[in-house]
């Protein structure tokens, strides 16, 4: 293998690089960014970033020292289309990067409103984003969000902090019920209202209202939320249009095997854009975790280099994290439709505290832990020997 | 020399965190103590809280690792090195030397092993 394109410039792309050059890859490697910025953490952005505790340099990926890594950057280049047959990636400008294998690092967009067209109306997925948003949060604003999963959560979180006016909108009954369940989505949406944001559950946005800036959302039940600035926070959707008649199975995302292989040789997907069979729940899913964006390319890298590795057993059970009102809130493993709870340590209603989530016969496959970071680890790793 | 508690504090597996110029977090590997930096060089995550392997230490927020003997992170994604400080047991009392230097030792190391992970030996 002499040379290796990877589609993506953010922490999976920058991940299967420092992979494929641990595991002795000695090839050119081109790497496309749509975006024009070097790779940079993208956690931040809701948190320490937007909060100004953490400038744009601290949240860069890449040191002065990764010039070994020996990469020649497309940044600010699109993919448009690939041609499964050469190998090659085609760029908004014509470029056709012919090559021997091809990582498709395309991650996710932020999911949008119709009406976002006005001003003062935001998404966070991007730096672009965060400085666009960081300049409307201003003490004594208004700010609705729209959306109480995570990224809601966090930037109605910093805004608080910042000492903006926060009201979160959410359409379920509970935040998070997907993710976590009632019961512990009931227990983050309390966070909220302890630290004085509003949260409004079971209702949804009719419209926004302001032109040409947002000047407050009205809601399905006629509420009109008074705003200054609007954050839509309602999921994330993959990357993978420009794969269309590409001649790769795609369904919510690129579909691979737990290695990220397609079904093309020497094509493998990493990160938030590839649905990939997961051994901990036996299934594909496609995970937006930042953890799996750090950890899964090495196990792709190995997959087309031929080369042996081994990652920590508790690597494959799925992690993520959430830093909302001070509080740190760690998940791993999954939560059973049909399961049930057990809390395990603390209480939740001191925001302390460890809980188990149980599959129908009793299993633990899940935890979330807030603020209790060692036995948290401690599960993660109990949960990984299911897999043994 | 920084006093951190009594040895019978700091059971086989477990850690402490003391305060020096930065927090220092102390560690028991099978009954040999480690002091490291607590402070992750990631991002703000305190190494007292995450988890002993071995001689390492695993980042409870973002998994990365470092070497307690050396300070030098073993695991992405932290890159730069914490600083290591003696430990001393006197009477069965514990306490730690904070180390005066930064993190220039460990930069040297670093840049040897970014040598090696591009295929360079020394």
């Amino acid at each position: 293998m002499r040379d290796i394109t990877v589609v993506g410039a953010s922490l999976a792309g920058l991940s299967t690089v420092r992979a494929l050059r641990e595991q002795a890859f000695e090839g050119r490697i081109v790497v496309v960014g749509e975006e024009k910025h070097a790779p940079y953490d993208r956690p931040p952005l809701s948190k320490e970033f937007l909060a100004g505790t953490a400038s744009e340099s601290d949240i860069s990926l890449v040191e002065p020292d990764d010039t070994d890594l020996d990469v020649e950057w497309r940044l600010g280049r699109t993919a448009t289309a690939l041609d499964t047959a050469g190998r090659a990636v085609v760029l908004d400008d014509g470029e056709h990067l012919a090559s021997d294998a091809v990582v498709l690092a395309t991650g996710a967009r932020a999911r949008k409103l119709s009406s976002e067209a006005l001003k003062g109306v935001h998404t966070l997925r991007t730096l672009d984003d965060a400085r666009a948003l960081k300049t409307d949060l201003v003490a004594g604003s208004r700010l609705v969000v729209i959306g109480a999963g995570f990224i809601g959560a966090e930037v109605a979180s910093t805004a608080a902090g910042l000492g903006v006016e926060v009201d979160v909108v959410e359409a379920a009954a509970v935040p998070l019920q997907r993710a976590l369940g009632t019961e512990m989505g009931q227990t983050c949406a309390r966070l909220h209202a302890a630290n004085g944001v509003r949260l409004h559950c079971g209702v949804g946005v009719s419209r926004l209202i302001g032109s040409p800036r947002v000047t407050g959302v009205l809601l399905d039940d006629g509420r009109e939320l008074p705003a200054d600035a609007v954050v839509v926070g309602v999921g994330a959707a993959p990357n993978v249009e420009w794969l269309e008649g590409s001649g790769l199975s795609l369904d919510n995302g690129v579909v691979t095997d737990a290695r990220g292989m397609t079904g093309v040789s020497s094509v493998v997907a990493v990160g938030d854009c590839a649905n990939s069979h997961r051994y901990y729940t036996g299934g594909r899913l496609r995970l937006e975790h930042w953890t799996n964006a750090l950890q899964q390319p090495v196990a792709a890298a190995s997959a087309l280099l031929g080369t042996a590795h081994s990652l920590p057993a508790h690597h494959a059970v799925p992690y993520f994290w959430s830093d909302q009102y001070g509080y740190k809130i760690q998940f791993a493993g999954h939560r059973a439709a049909d399961g049930s709870l057990r809390i395990e340590e603390g209480d939740p209603e001191s925001g302390d505290f460890l809980a188990l989530f149980l599959d129908a016969s009793e299993a633990p496959v899940g935890v979330l832990g807030i603020g209790r970071p060692r036995p948290f680890a401690r599960w993660r790793r109990e949960l990984a020997k299911r897999l043994s | 020399m920084i006093f951190v508690g009594e040895l019978s504090d700091i059971p086989v597996g477990e850690s402490v965190r003391v305060q020096g110029t930065v927090a220092i977090a102390v560690f028991n590997v099978d009954g040999e103590l480690f002091a490291i930096d607590d402070t992750c060089t990631h991002q703000d995550a305190s190494l007292s809280d995450g988890w002993l392997e071995g001689c390492a230490v695993e980042c409870p927020l973002h998994a990365a690792c470092f070497d307690l003997r050396t300070g030098h992170p073993t695991g992405p994604p932290a890159k730069k090195a914490v600083r290591t400080h003696g430990v001393v047991v006197e009477d069965g009392l514990v306490y730690v030397g904070e180390s005066e230097s930064a993190n220039a030792a460990g930069s040297a190391e670093l840049s040897d092993s970014v040598l090696a992970r591009i295929g360079v030996t020394a």
